[in-house]
Formats: structure tokens, sequence, C-alpha cells
């Protein structure tokens, strides 16, 4: 459809959108430029390079000079499952997340003919994007400001609909288009709010919802009628979507249950999940088995994106009882630990509840978890008291006194404000005030709270290094491992990000046959070696250096930072695993060899012959910044 | 051995909507059949989401007094004898949208790039998206034999059937999103 297409699979194109003087652009891809960086997470960490690299530390990540990026890759819409990556500077790691979101976003983008969405600079007030194929507008969102999930899907449903509608009288009923949204919490910039999709889809990680609100855009709409960029060859890629759904198929239980069995699994089986802030990681807590989610408030089985064999996600609605009427999708069994057991939840209801709550207000399930947990282990401690948190009592279990916190922290209303700087902000806050060490019970990487799986017991997937390496901090979909070719190395999640296609789908599929799909769309061979060795590489080292660099509020010493929180170093104090934790002796270890093995040198910087080899001569440049300032302080 | 030749009865699509997952594969499958590419827009049979969770395939309910065939003013549309479903002639379609206002359920939609009509031919009597809907598990389409049933009452508008299902999946609270 697109002449100007470069590579096949791709539109060939994006939209740069500057929100202050409502410019629109269409910007055409370079070949080599999506050769190199194939799309999503990828080309997101070349542009933020290029546009910001030279400036990074000064740039506020909520400030008009960041940007906002929302890319698709050359699977998109092939590969069952459509997700889209969200990013920017993150206000959470000052670095770059590729955070990505399930949802139809990316397939109407394409279908619309753009590979992604750049936004420039602060709205005056309110607005939205709404893209109607080669039609593109910037539109008042006075009236969805402040609105929650829910009404701002229907309001923008319904009115987006409406125009088109009248735009094309004869066309037929006119289907939904795509939505991505900010909650309350995105707009009133609380570092750990998300880009939203379909009521409780969220791009969590790296706080992009904030750098959303901060540019005062509500919401990105698209609709696209055109085809999926032409694929290069479109029998092969019938044959591996074949394989793909098959594959699938023959995993049963984890269609039906989905991460739901994971929230009483993870705990009572391989003990990694968090527990009242991590103080534990085992529980045998029956009643939060997914037999009780799947009789009680399971109300759609299987409900999926587009393509989606899978279909992970369920609708959980409570009938019944003091939380008659909350709805959210399972809870997965990152807000099945976070908003569940780690604040000491325990019932399908009051964890379906809270994961209502949280979603209708914009908030990541994860990171709000983790900064409610942190609060409840300050009371438990009495390090914070009632007197602190504007009358609320967080004790554990009592979920209205974390759903009023979480409203707290959306508004940024009383010790809303300090929580809504993420769990690591606020901790450096408070130990201010209260001059008390509080860091042990701050359990992040990088300013992101960690993932719901555990490293202590060694039974789950993550391990000694596998947050302390990352480049995205705690997100538990980009974890690192050695050796840098084997399962669980970050390489691997950059693949999926930078195609941006969901990993869950390719659970089962050999690496071959997800490059093999890669060249059936684009027709680029792409061999395991050329990505590992070079593309993936040379994303992870790009990614690395702007973590890094950091700022202009915080900034990382790796010898400090490189690091797995304390409590991870904590004995278990329960459970099959009681006793096990991290070796401080063995992480320094490992992560030793990992900055060897990915060419950092010994304070974790990559190396000036790492970046040459791989052309990354500005990179290298960059960085002397950071290296002249560290040389300085370096012992060794 | 030379296989017997015998006259496929005709289909009628069953169709449990509160079953559909909204995978979209429907889509997919029927847009790749007709055009050779995955295009949503321009699949014979469309899944509609205008509330989260509440999603279902939108596609010809094959009435069997075919009110479209009778308001198009060109003779664009048939009824296949083999199939019963209705076919367009789309070089003799002028667009006009007659067959859109005739429909009980609006179904019938534009062809996003061409100058005619889109009404789901059945594939000729094996149609795509019942296949995948199949495979998948799902079971919302189901190819059975056509009698004489009030297939009619399928033909209903996306706002229609997005009230009723809503209101079965989410009960009362189905108001507040409508």
């Amino acid at each position: 459809m697109n002449a100007r297409a470069p590579i096949m699979g791709y539109a060939g194109q994006f939209l740069e959108i500057d929100l202050p003087t409502r410019n629109i652009a269409k910007q055409p891809l370079d070949a080599d430029l999506l050769k190199d960086y194939v799309g999503g997470r990828g080309l997101v960490t070349k542009i933020l390079w290029d546009r910001l690299g030279a400036e990074w530390q000064t740039i506020d990540p909520l400030g008009p000079e960041n940007i906002l990026l929302f890319f698709t890759g050359p699977l998109t819409g092939y590969f069952p499952g459509g997700r889209i990556c969200v990013s920017g500077k993150s206000p959470q790691s000052n670095g770059v997340v590729g955070s990505t979101v399930g949802g139809e976003l990316g397939v109407e983008l394409r279908c619309a003919g753009y590979d992604g969405v750049v936004v420039t600079g602060e709205a005056e007030t309110p607005c939205y994007l709404f893209i109607n194929d080669s039609d593109v507008e910037i539109r008042d969102a006075n009236h969805i400001w402040g609105k929650d999930a829910k009404e701002t899907t229907r309001i923008l449903t319904k009115e987006c609909r409406e125009v088109l509608r009248q735009r094309f009288p004869k066309y037929g009923e006119i289907k939904q288009p795509a939505i991505l949204y900010i909650g309350p919490a995105g707009e009133n910039r609380v570092r750990t709010a998300i880009v939203a999709a379909k009521w409780t889809h969220a791009a969590g990680y790296g706080g992009y919802g904030a750098v959303m609100g901060s540019k005062k855009l509500k919401a990105v709409v698209a609709r696209g009628t055109g085809p999926l960029p032409e694929a290069a060859d479109i029998k092969k890629v019938k044959r591996l979507i074949k394989m793909v759904c098959d594959n699938a198929y023959e995993h049963k239980l984890w269609r039906r249950w989905g991460t739901g069995a994971a929230g009483y699994e993870v705990g009572a089986k391989t003990s990694s999940e968090p527990v009242r802030n991590w103080q534990e990681e085992w529980h045998d807590e029956m009643t939060f088995g997914v037999d009780r989610f799947e009789d009680r408030v399971w109300i759609k089985q299987f409900w999926a994106d587009f393509g989606c064999p899978t279909c992970c996600l369920k609708i959980a609605m409570v009938k019944t009882g003091k939380f008659k009427g909350a709805i959210t999708d399972n809870p997965d069994y990152e807000l099945q630990a976070y908003l569940g057991t780690n604040l000491g939840i325990f019932t399908p209801e009051e964890n379906v509840f809270l994961a209502s709550v949280v979603d209708d207000l914009g908030l990541c399930g994860i990171q709000t978890g983790n900064v409610l947990g942190f609060v409840a282990e300050l009371f438990q401690r009495e390090i914070l008291t009632k007197k602190d948190l504007d009358d609320i009592e967080p004790k554990w279990g009592d979920v209205e006194a974390f759903a009023a916190l979480a409203q707290k922290i959306a508004f940024r209303e009383g010790i809303g404000d300090l929580l809504a700087e993420g769990t690591y902000r606020a901790a450096l806050s408070i130990e201010k005030t209260k001059r008390v060490d509080v860091m042990p019970y701050v359990v992040h990487a990088k300013g992101i709270g960690i993932g719901a799986h555990g490293i202590r017991s060694g039974k789950d997937y993550p391990h000694n290094i596998s947050y302390v390496c990352s480049v995205q901090g705690g997100d538990h979909t980009s974890t690192t491992a050695l050796p840098l070719r084997g399962p669980g190395s970050e390489v691997w999640s950059i693949f999926d990000d930078s195609a941006v296609y969901c990993n869950f789908n390719g659970f089962g599929v050999k690496r071959k046959s997800k490059f093999d799909f890669y060249e059936a769309v684009t027709g680029l061979d792409l061999t395991l070696e050329e990505w590992y060795d070079v593309k993936a590489l040379r994303i992870l080292q790009m990614q690395r250096a702007m973590l890094l660099l950091g700022g202009p509020d915080l900034k990382w010493d790796s010898e400090k930072h490189d690091d797995n929180p304390p409590r991870f170093y904590e004995p278990l104090p329960s459970g099959p695993y009681k006793g096990r934790a991290a070796q401080r002796a063995k992480v320094k270890e490992d992560r030793k060899r990992y900055y060897k093995e990915v060419g950092w040198d010994r304070s974790g910087i990559p190396k000036a012959e790492t970046l040459r080899k791989l052309g990354l001569q500005d990179v290298d440049r960059e960085l002397n910044k950071i290296r002249r300032g560290d040389q300085g302080k370096r012992k060794r | 051995m030379p296989e017997k030749k015998r006259r496929p009865k005709p289909i009628w699509i069953a169709r449990d909507l509160s079953r559909c997952s909204g995978c979209r594969k429907c889509e997919i499958a029927c847009s790749l059949f007709h055009e050779k590419r995955i295009w949503p827009e321009a699949s014979r049979i469309r899944v509609f989401m205008l509330i989260p969770g509440v999603e279902f395939p939108h596609f010809c309910a094959q009435c069997e007094d075919h009110p479209c065939v009778q308001a198009c003013p060109v003779e664009a549309l048939r009824v296949s004898e083999r199939t019963q479903a209705v076919l367009v002639k789309s070089d003799k379609c002028i667009a006009c949208g007659k067959c859109i206002d005739a429909c009980p359920g609006r179904i019938p939609h534009m062809h996003p790039r061409e100058n005619h009509i889109l009404i789901c031919d059945l594939c000729g009597g094996k149609p795509q998206c019942v296949k995948v809907c199949q495979e998948g598990g799902w079971n919302v389409l189901e190819a059975v034999p056509r009698v004489n049933r009030a297939y009619k009452l399928y033909a209903r508008r996306p706002e229609e059937i997005t009230r009723d299902l809503a209101v079965k999946m989410y009960g009362a609270k189905a108001e507040e999103f409508i």
C-alpha cells in the first residue's frame, strides 16, 4: 500500500506530533535504521539517543523536552498477540524502558500506515490524538480530563465513532478505534502511572503515563482501514501463525488459567512471591487458589488481544458483598501478588477490588503494590504512623486502607504526593525527614519496583544478577542472565520488544522460528549470531549508557546500584526454602563476569572498544562525562 | 480411490456470541482468504468491542428473505443457489449503501479501498472463520445445516448486541458502560 516502505512488513513512516505548535508531520523511516534497530524497543532507543543523548543528563522526564514514543515492530499484527511499545526518558529509572502493552493500537496504527508515533513538547490544554488513516488530528480533551479508565474508554469510543459516522455516512457500521489512554494518575504526573488500554492493560514499567500526563495528552486513538504492511512471504507467514497457534493450543492449562494460577503456586511451590513487602516469599493460603478465582470471580475465561491463541487474560467481576461491581482482568499473577499477597490480601474479591481501583486510576499495579507494601512495612515498624499517613492505617490485609492510599497517590493528595514519586524516591525523602534508614525495606532496581518474581529460593526464573544488570531495572519481563546467548538473557527480551509481539505466545516456540517469522515478514535475513553479537548488543549498550547517564534528579552508581535490594540478602524466614538468600560474594562475582562478557569496564560502563566495535562512537563520547567523574572517585 | 463428488448442502453459521474472546482470528482468516492479506477492515466478518470484554463477531445472518438483495437498485447482489450466501458482484455495485440500510443489523460495510460492498459469502461453503474459531476451541462459530429457521433474528445492530451481551456479562453495572 505504501510506496515509500523501504522494507517489507513496515509502513515505512511514523507520525511526528509537536503538541505546542500542533504540527503534524509524516516522517519516513530509513531502511538501514529499520534493519539495525528492528522496531519497538530498539527503534525508540535509537531515536531517543539521537535526539536527546547529548543532553540526556539534564532532560527532565516530566518536562517538555522529553519525547514520548509509541512504536510497533514488523511482527506486530502478524505474530499472534498484538502489542505496542511505549517509551521515552523514564521518570522512574531516568533511562529508557521499552514498555509494551497489549491491545489493538499497534495493529490499527500499522493499518493506518504508520509504524509509530513520536510526540514532542507539551500541549497548552488537555488533548488527545485521533488518527484515522491519513487524517490525523489533535482534539480537545477537556471533557475527559480527570476521567477514569472506564469513563475515558466509553466517551472516546462513542465520540470517535460518531465523528467517523458523520464523515463516512455511507460506509456502514464503524468499528471501535483502538485507544491508549491515561487515568488521573498520569494526569497528575505520578511516576508510577501507566499508559493503558481496554480498562486493564498497562504499559507499566517506565512510568510513561506520567510523561503522557506532563504533555497533557489524555489519549491516542487510532483506526486504520488498510491492510497490515505487506509481508515478504505471506504463505510462509500463514504457516508460521498456524505453528505458533498450535503450540499455544497444546498448553491447555496455561490457556485455561493464564498466569492466574500463580498467585497461589509461586508462593506455595516456588516460594518466590512477594508476601508482606517481601518479608516472606512463601505462603500457603489456599483461599488464593486459582480454583477460587475461577469459581467465584472469572466471568470471561478467554480474553484475547489481536490474533492471540492463548488468552491468558480473563475478566473478573465481584458479584456480591462489599466489593460488588468491581471489575478487572484475572488479576494476572503480578497483580495477584502485588495487590494481594504483598499486602497480606488473600481473597479473590479483595484482590479484584484493589486491582480495579488501580486500573481505574491509571496506576501501575506492580509499582503501586510495591510502594503500598513499603508503606505498610514502615507502619508495621512504627517508622510511619497514622499521623504521617493522613489518618490511614495500612495494616496487612486491610484492602480499604490500601485503596484509600492508592486514591491519594493518583491525585497526589497529602501523603499521596510523596508516594507518587515511587518507592525509591519516597524512601529518600522519608530518610531525610525521619532520620531512619529505610532502604532495607525498598525492593527496587534502578528506581523500578522489582516484578513479583524473587530470587532467593532459586526456584523461579530470575537469579543472582537478573535484575542487577538489567538495563530496565526491576522489569520482570526484561531480566538478564549469563551467558549472554543463553536462555533468560536480556538480548532475547530485546527481540520480543523490538519486533513487538507478545512473548507469552512465544513460549515453547523455537528461537529459530521467531527469526524465521521475522524473515517471512520482512524478507531480511537475520542470524542468531548477528542478533546476539551486534544488533541486540547495540540496543543494550545504548540503553545502558542512558541508564548510567541518568539525571537530572537521580544517577546510578554501578558499584552501589548494580545490586539486589537488601531484602534479597535476608534469609527466607519461612517455607520449603527457609534460610535461602542471595549471596553477596556470588552476586559480585556474577556481576563481574557479566560486565566482562557484555564489554563493560570494572565500573560497569560500556568500554570504548566495545562501543567502537558496534559503531557507537557517539555513545562512547557521551560516556566520557561519567567516566571522568567516576575515575576521580575510583580507588581500585 | 476416486473421491465421491457430493454436492455440499447449504450451511448456516450458528453463533454463540458471549463465548467470543475477541481474538479476531476470524478477521485474520477471512481477509487472508479473500484479500490474500491480513486486513481486518476488509474482512467480511468484523469483531466489535464497544465495551471491553464485550466482543462479538458481526457478519451476515443470511436472512431467509434477503432484504439486502431486494434493496439493491443495480442487481449487484444475488443469492447463491448452492450455498444460499449473498454474493456481491463488485463490478456492478455502485456503493450506494442501500443494502446497509435494508439490513436489520446494518451488517454490510464498504470495502475500505474499493468501491463496493462487502458481505459474507461463506467462502463458497467452507467458511474460514469457523475453521479458526473451532481450532482455537472457542466455538463461537459453528457450521450447521441450513434448514427453515428464523436466521433473521441474528441480523442485529452492534449497539443492540452490545447492550444484551454487556448486561448478560456485567449485570446492572453494564448501564454505566453503554
